[in-house]
């Protein structure tokens, strides 16, 4: 066998190791049920879940409480299954939080809680202008 | 309304199509034609295209600047991204900040090298010349704005369209069709900074230039001088290496000092898509040079040059199609382009491919196996590393497609982006820029010595000692104690000492050859500025205040950030911190002026002085001078001691509604050996009501102390004013002022509540101390007793929650960078005179 064929062996190896550690290490979106499910089952990565935040009728959002020295949050959100759950977050809350349409938590559940490790928020009309102003 | 400035524009950007069209067809045709007077008149032809094609270029650039610095609102560019504060030098900015303009930029620089090129060659000037063309009108299609009739296929996103077209549902055309608004909505305040104005000009050079060395990559297939296109190639390829990682750097500078994610780098998709391009780029050039020194390695730079190209494209769409959309904060979104660009896209990519296969058979290959004593094979091995690091970065980064490619089957995937991406990527690029430490330490050394096994030992002897003496200071003084970063020391180390005695020896005989060994050196220095900047940031503002917020939460969430009360310092890490109130910056004076010292207006960029502010011992604005200010910039003064030293750090929160809401930006202190990093996470509201609590009564005489929310307090006087701000007094009409001194923790307040008795009404007027949270009234007078009825409300402090960071050597990293870009320039200006030799020769 030439060097430059186990040079070629070892490249090939390399990244077929690149790829299914990229694979392993790829977060997951799931509903809350699942992310419970795969808590439970002892296994702790991070997970996403796409939701929104809970609203009353006159459309407020409701369920936020703010720590005392504002440094952490929870919140209640709703998943795309319609299960409502209560999430912890150790960041002050992000600007405009009640304004998402949507909400992104990454992070995995602790006990009955689901511990956010980060927020993405889609908020309307982020880039584009829709109105003019007269 | 203007009609005419955007008609012109808008003919200048379908001339613009159309000559590119022109142009590459007719070098297309001085490329294959070989009668040699046709051949003239074609390339005559091309020439002429190609130079009406810039002119247009440069017309759309000078159409669209003449909108925005003209204020013609009733564009929708103008509208969208500039008003009428904007000082002219931003007015350029806003060529960025929409996805169009940026388009416009890349278009002018290519117009610009295809010029440079026009007249720095004779033989390459038509193939290359035709793939340039070609590429230019696919840029220029992007911005065409043109609906083919009967198809309904819009092509391309117009600048020049008006607003009324753009925002058609909105009400307020349907009843006024001429409406043109007053002021537009502004550049997006982010964008308001000076790196901002060279960074994306910079970065879109680098774009640009990564199209020449493939462009005369593609003229070598195509005319089968397989050997020929390198030499020409190659100091272009250099400067498009120096001015994309110049590029990036920028970005990354920007984001460390505007952004709050703490860092320079944050591994965003956005910024993964140019640096995968420039790590292969930095590949070819080594297989380049490898290839102009020994003759292998010719195919290798034959692909990764292609491969840069067509890496490049793909970062464009992945930025620009919509697709990165919930994974990426700062994407542009999507303009209905993404079609278009997937056709760029696969249009190069398959057009190379089919290129490099029919032609493969006929590249020459070097047959030799290369020894592992030899200089080929450390370099194939760095270039490999390399290559495998762009991989591993392409992967993850590519997720969002792979989830459409699996819908586009039928399947359904719900893979997302690695949860933590900097701890991943960080994992795994640390053990590769590792062993790219090494072997630029190696590597460099066998290329300049050519050594056998014995005269090795002996070589490297020296230089290794010397590394381990000073791994051994470096990781010792800045107690790296962790086995990933002691090794990426000791990487940095030695390619720095390597390369060190390589450059002394090289000084001595030929020191023009000394680029390689600089830039390598810079690389050295760059991972040593990671490994302590990244690896050692230390958050200063840890929380230990005990305070739990929430019984639920368990002890490990760690508590980064911090709530400072005004004016009540805070101890930790070593460091005293102090919040000593909100700040506005005037537009045209430096230092902070103090928002309690000024009264606001309509205007939220103005305001007036309440007293003579002095800034420094300096005095800035007398009492009653309106001020220009950003009004939508606060910066929230931050004092930091530690023993006798005191810093004082202002960092930022902008209300800016294009990127939702509040945004953060740090303050830096900078030390030779740290930087101190603070930012602000939240700040109180502007608009939210202040709760007061309960009125507190109290009567004292003149002079008698009080205590105000446990602040010694006295009454000094009482005097009769004659006039009230905003009041009409009339003869009956009483009015006095007290005058209330306060001390607080740093000097003395003065609060001056006013009693008025108005036709026969009595009013009040209560006067607030902001940095205390008192509001003082002067409740009632008893003139038989000489003693004063004061009602004191409290509230709770003004307070911020910040975040500091120490970040150590992080200088270490912009010097080595200068170095690294030095050492591309050095090694460009020898291959710019080795082409000019061979030019002068008539062989180019």
């Amino acid at each position: 066998m030439k060097k430059s064929h186990i040079f070629i062996i070892i490249i090939i190896a390399v990244a077929i190791g690149i790829i299914i550690t990229t694979a392993g290490d790829a977060s997951t979106y799931v509903s809350f049920g699942d992310a419970y499910q795969m808590a439970s089952n002892g296994n702790n990565n991070s997970i996403h879940v796409v939701g929104e935040l809970t609203k009353d009728v006159n459309g407020q959002v409701v369920g936020i409480e703010e720590g005392t020295d504002k440094v952490s949050f929870s919140f209640m959100m709703i998943d795309e299954n319609g299960k409502e759950q209560k999430v912890d977050y150790n960041q002050p809350m992000p600007p405009d939080f009640t304004r998402s349409e949507k909400v992104v938590v990454v992070g995995h559940y602790a006990g009955e809680t689901f511990k956010a490790e980060k927020i993405l928020l889609k908020c309307p009309s982020k880039y584009q202008e829709t109105k003019v102003n007269a | 309304m203007h009609y005419f400035v955007g008609n012109l524009g808008h003919i200048f950007v379908i001339s613009s199509f159309v000559t590119a069209l022109v142009a590459f067809f007719s070098y297309f045709k001085a490329t294959s034609i070989t009668d040699p007077e046709k051949k003239k008149a074609w390339l005559l032809n091309g020439r002429i295209g190609f130079y009406i094609h810039a002119i247009t270029v440069l017309g759309i650039c000078v159409t669209l600047f003449d909108i925005i610095a003209n204020h013609y609102f009733e564009y929708h560019y103008a509208y969208n991204y500039s008003d009428r504060k904007l000082p002219v030098y931003y007015l350029i900015s806003t060529f960025w900040n929409g996805q169009e303009g940026s388009f416009m930029l890349w278009l002018f620089w290519q117009a610009i090298l295809g010029i440079i090129l026009i007249h720095t060659n004779k033989f390459w000037t038509a193939p290359v010349m035709t793939v340039f063309s070609l590429v230019q009108a696919f840029l220029a299609s992007m911005i065409l704005g043109v609906v083919i009739p009967g198809l309904e296929i819009k092509i391309g996103s117009s600048p020049f369209i008006l607003l009324r077209d753009a925002l058609y549902d909105a009400p307020i055309f349907k009843v006024q069709p001429e409406f043109v608004p007053k002021d537009g909505t502004g550049l997006n305040p982010l964008l308001q900074n000076y790196w901002m104005v060279i960074h994306p000009p910079t970065l879109f050079l680098g774009f640009a230039l990564t199209l020449v060395p493939f462009s005369f990559c593609i003229a070598g297939l195509w005319l089968k001088k397989y050997r020929d296109w390198v030499r020409p190639a190659l100091p272009w390829a250099l400067l498009g290496g120096a001015v994309l990682g110049t590029g990036i750097l920028m970005g990354g500078y920007w984001a460390y000092e505007t952004l709050n994610f703490g860092g320079y780098w944050n591994w965003d998709p956005v910024e993964n898509a140019v640096y995968i391009p420039w790590l292969i780029l930095v590949a070819a050039i080594h297989t380049m040079i490898t290839y102009k020194n020994s003759e292998t390695a010719l195919k290798a730079s034959i692909i990764l040059v292609v491969t840069v190209f067509v890496l490049i494209l793909y970062s464009t769409f992945l930025t620009r199609s919509g697709i990165l959309g919930e994974a990426s904060v700062h994407s542009f979104t999507d303009l209905g382009l993404s079609g278009q660009l997937l056709i760029y896209l696969l249009f190069f990519l398959v057009a190379s491919i089919v290129l490099m296969i029919v032609r493969w058979k006929e590249i020459p290959t070097s047959q030799k196996e290369a020894s592992t004593y030899s200089r080929e094979f450390w370099i194939f091995l760095g270039t490999t590393t390399l290559c495998l690091m762009g991989f591993q970065v392409l992967m993850p980064t590519s997720i969002p497609v792979w989830n459409k490619i699996i819908k586009l089957f039928g399947g359904s995937s719900n893979i997302a982006l690695p949860a933590n991406q900097v701890e991943f990527y960080s994992k795994f690029q640390l053990w590769f820029a590792v062993v790219i430490g090494l072997l630029s330490g190696i590597g460099q050394f066998f290329w300049w010595k050519k050594i056998d096994k014995e005269q090795l030992k002996k070589e490297l002897q020296t230089p290794i000692l010397i590394s381990l003496i000073l791994f051994a200071l470096i990781i010792t003084l800045g107690n790296v104690y962790t086995v990933q970063y002691i090794i990426l020391a000791f990487a940095g180390i030695f390619t720095i000492v390597l390369n060190a005695k390589i450059l002394f020896t090289l000084l001595r005989s030929s020191p023009s050859l000394s680029g390689g060994a600089v830039a390598h050196m810079g690389v050295g220095m760059m991972l040593l500025g990671m490994m302590f900047s990244s690896g050692y940031s230390k958050i200063v503002s840890l929380n230990n205040t005990g305070m739990l917020i929430n019984r639920e939460l368990t002890p490990e969430f760690n508590r980064d950030n911090l709530l400072l009360f005004i004016n009540e310092p805070r101890g930790m890490a070593g460091y005293d911190i102090e919040y000593k109130g909100e700040r506005y910056e005037p537009r045209h004076h430096s230092g902070y002026i103090s928002k309690t010292d000024v009264l606001k207006t309509g205007d939220k960029d103005v305001v007036i002085a309440k007293k003579d502010i002095v800034v420094d011992g300096r005095k800035l604005f007398s009492a009653k001078d309106s001020i220009e200010i950003q009004g939508e910039n606060t910066y929230y003064e931050i004092e930091l001691r530690k023993g006798d030293k005191k810093y004082t750090l202002h960092p930022r929160a902008q209300i800016n509604p294009a990127m939702g809401g509040l945004l953060a930006s740090p303050d830096i202190h900078r030390t030779a050996t740290a930087d101190l990093y603070t930012h602000v996470s939240s700040v109180m509201s502007p608009d939210e009501e202040l709760e007061w609590s309960k009125l507190e009564e109290f009567t004292v005489k003149q002079d008698q102390e009080f205590f105000a929310n446990d602040y010694v307090s006295a009454l000094q006087s009482i005097d009769r004013i004659p006039e009230v701000a905003g009041v009409q007094l009339n003869n009956q009409d009483v009015a006095v002022k007290a005058k209330i001194k306060v001390s607080g923790e740093h000097g003395d307040y003065l609060a001056e509540p006013i009693f008025l008795i108005k036709d026969k009404m009595v009013g009040r007027i209560p006067d607030e101390i902001n940095d205390l949270g008192l509001r003082f009234t002067l409740l009632n007078i008893h003139p038989e007793t000489n003693e004063f009825t004061i009602g004191i409300n409290t509230r709770q402090k003004d307070w911020v929650v910040i975040k500091a960071l120490e970040k150590p050597y992080i200088n270490v990293l912009w010097i080595g960078t200068l170095v690294l870009v030095t050492g591309f320039g050095i090694a460009m200006a020898r291959r710019i005179r080795e082409f000019r030799l061979m030019k002068e020769k008539g062989l180019e």
